[in-house]
């Protein structure tokens, strides 16, 4: 069983994942800030990597992933702090980010470096479903990654069963059709939650986009297996030199 | 990819050789796919084509002239017709496809328009077609672009547009159109994303460069007139994303007689770290939902690009364009910022036409070629130099 298929074997209610940027705050951050996830009783980690033009998500995101790549943060530098991660993090993680980097970085190569490391599965919003099947669907399974696609309440029924058949891991549920940390009311969104929940799919839930806080955490709860969350634990760390504490404060503030 | 593919026409997944697609996010598949499965018969309807050609004739002025420029053709010891998009309305062949997109928004039933612009001229047409039309228009644009684009930014909002300063990244065209889409992914039901050239996610590339088109199709019954003969040797237009050039190419893209010039701004020179050659400097990448070539560091990140003119300064280049290149069936050019402007001051003495920016680097370029006098040569003055006054004073 894979790192994710044990975890939603072991627990299917209330999974907290959080997503980092790497090399964010500082370069070498990466590792601590997993470490303090970890800690502090994160469920998952959704590792960003750092890309220019994130077109999914918000200000608080891109920023940092500037911030990262003016630290110096690329993928070579990145599987290098990956190395022996494994030694201590045992949690699952997934690598977050756009296809242009993996691309450059070459496809196979990417997906070979990201397995060798120990990284569990990949999430790359802008790999749509056809170029998934064709060209990069079996190059991601050749090296034993799981691929989470997105759903939106916009995404219509039958194609919600097509991305549960293609995914692997979770499907990863957009609390409503907006970039990561928008400030919607989250109440429109239990009807579509409830909707994703009667379908009944084969891969868990995780709902992001909007989770900030311990109320959004607990409600998408209510509908889902867990959820995802982004901008808000970006902002808590911005400018502080204590991750450890501000880590375990955040995630507290969340679970208590 | 599927082989139905031809210069002019990309696979059914939007692919033109290997470069296209449509690499997007889920939040964005409703609102592309929508367009995507009626885009063709939208455009196809009698009403539709009706009022897209009506606008054309009545409001932007077309067809516009296809001019011998005689002292010009002096000059090159060859004969050069330029094909005058700087007459249509607002100054560029922008509004070309300003009116398309437009009219389709209203078919889909959309009431809010949202568009990115650089130089400010696809603001500009877009701002004015939805004045035209009633509806509310939003456009995004660098906050350096606001700064040096004053005049397009005064006009945009005498046209009744909301113009928002993009901040994100490097604040010029890429990042307006990287808050263009992420309005668009807010705001899924009521929105049409307008984008300005032949870029982004199919199907923009093909029904931006559909819209375009009548540039091309006008050339060959004007030439007719003008030679007897509806093929030029060459036709040549300047390239930021690509979409004066794909008008202009169209219709002889599949006449391979015909060779295509595309002319990129070199900045200060290709290799000076100044510049935004895309075809010299690029990588096949995936930048704004398609796979094309993109300028960027080794690591996949996407540089900025530098160019005298805004409307070239993009670090992208449509997916049809790096297809013709690739395969050869286009000749790729480039000039500097010096280079531009001293074509700009050229074309202005001797035919009494002051040229865009954009359209100076395509003039620059006559100079790169070796003539003959049998050659016909059609070049696109895809816009005129109003908006870049303050350059040309600079330059005085
Ligand atoms: C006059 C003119 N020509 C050319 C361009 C470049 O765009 P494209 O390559 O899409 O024709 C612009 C863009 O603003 C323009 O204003």
């Amino acid at each position: 069983m894979s790192r994710l298929q044990t975890l939603f074997a072991q627990k299917n209610k209330g999974i907290l994942n959080v997503y980092c940027t790497a090399g964010y705050p500082q370069l070498d951050s990466t590792i601590p800030v997993m470490h303090a996830l970890q800690q502090s009783g994160a469920d998952l980690i959704e590792l960003g990597m750092p890309y220019s033009d994130p077109l999914a998500d918000g200000p608080v995101i891109q920023a940092s992933s500037l911030q990262a790549i003016d630290n110096g943060m690329t993928l070579v530098v990145l599987f290098q702090q990956l190395q022996h991660f494994r030694d201590t993090i045992t949690v699952p993680v997934i690598l977050m980010g756009y296809m242009n980097t993996a691309l450059q970085y070459g496809f196979e190569r990417f997906c070979a470096d990201a397995a060798a490391a120990g990284i569990d599965g990949l999430i790359l919003p802008d790999l749509p479903p056809y170029e998934f099947e064709t060209e990069f669907g079996a190059i991601i399974k050749k090296y034993g990654l799981d691929f989470i696609f997105l759903v939106t309440p916009e995404t219509a029924p039958e194609r919600i069963q097509q991305l549960d058949a293609l995914s692997t891991g979770f499907i990863y549920a957009v609390s409503s059709s907006s970039i990561t940390g928008s400030d919607k009311d989250f109440s429109p969104v239990e009807a579509y939650l409830q909707r994703l929940q009667e379908m009944q799919l084969r891969n868990p839930i995780l709902v992001g986009f909007g989770i900030k806080d311990k109320y959004t955490f607990d409600m998408a709860c209510n509908y889902a297996n867990g959820a995802i969350i982004g901008s808000a634990y970006i902002k808590a760390i911005a400018q502080t030199d204590t991750i450890e504490a501000t880590t375990k404060a955040f995630i507290d503030g969340i679970r208590s | 990819m599927t082989t139905t593919a031809t210069f002019q026409q990309p696979d059914v997944q939007g692919y033109y050789g290997n470069f296209g697609g449509a690499y997007i996010p889920e939040m964005l598949y409703r609102n592309v796919e929508d367009l995507r499965t009626k885009y063709l018969d939208i455009m196809h309807e009698t009403s539709f084509q009706k009022e897209f050609r009506d606008l054309l004739k009545d409001y932007v002025g077309r067809p516009t002239p296809l001019f011998l420029a005689q002292r010009l053709s002096n000059l090159h010891h060859t004969n050069i017709y330029l094909k005058r998009e700087d007459l249509c309305h607002t100054g560029a062949h922008k509004i070309n496809n300003a009116i398309g997109q437009v009219l389709l928004a209203q078919r889909l039933g959309k009431k809010r328009i949202i568009a990115e612009t650089g130089a400010g001229q696809h603001g500009v047409a877009t701002a004015t077609v939805c004045a035209l039309k009633g509806i509310e228009c939003i456009v995004y644009m660098g906050v350096k672009d606001i700064e040096r684009q004053a005049p397009n930014v005064a006009r945009m909002k005498m046209l009744g547009a909301k113009v928002v300063p993009a901040t994100s990244g490097s604040q010029t065209l890429k990042d307006a159109t990287n808050e263009a889409i992420r309005d668009w992914i807010n705001n899924p039901i009521d929105t049409h994303y307008i984008i300005g050239s032949v870029v982004g996610p199919h199907p923009y590339p093909d029904m931006v460069a559909r819209f375009q088109s009548v540039i091309s199709e006008e050339i060959r019954w004007q030439l007719k007139e003008h030679t007897g003969s509806e093929l030029p040797t060459h036709v040549m237009a300047c390239v930021g994303g690509g979409s004066n050039a794909a008008g202009a190419f169209y219709h002889f893209l599949d006449e391979l007689s015909v060779q295509l010039l595309a002319v990129e701004a070199a900045g200060h020179g290709v290799n000076s770290g100044m510049s935004a050659a895309t075809t010299q400097l690029g990588k096949s990448g995936v930048l704004h939902g398609s796979k094309s070539l993109v300028m960027q560091t080794d690591d996949g990140q996407v540089v900025e690009p530098h160019s005298i003119s805004a409307g070239l300064d993009y670090p992208g280049i449509g997916p049809l364009h790096a297809h013709l290149f690739e395969s050869g069936r286009g000749t790729f050019l480039s000039a500097t910022d010096d280079d531009a402007l001293t074509a700009a001051f050229e074309l202005s003495k001797l035919e009494g036409i002051i040229p865009a920016l954009e359209t100076a680097h395509a003039l620059s370029a006559l100079h790169q070629i070796k003539w003959t006098e049998k050659d016909v040569v059609v070049l696109c003055l895809s816009g005129r130099g109003d908006k870049d006054l303050a350059t040309y004073m600079k330059a005085m």
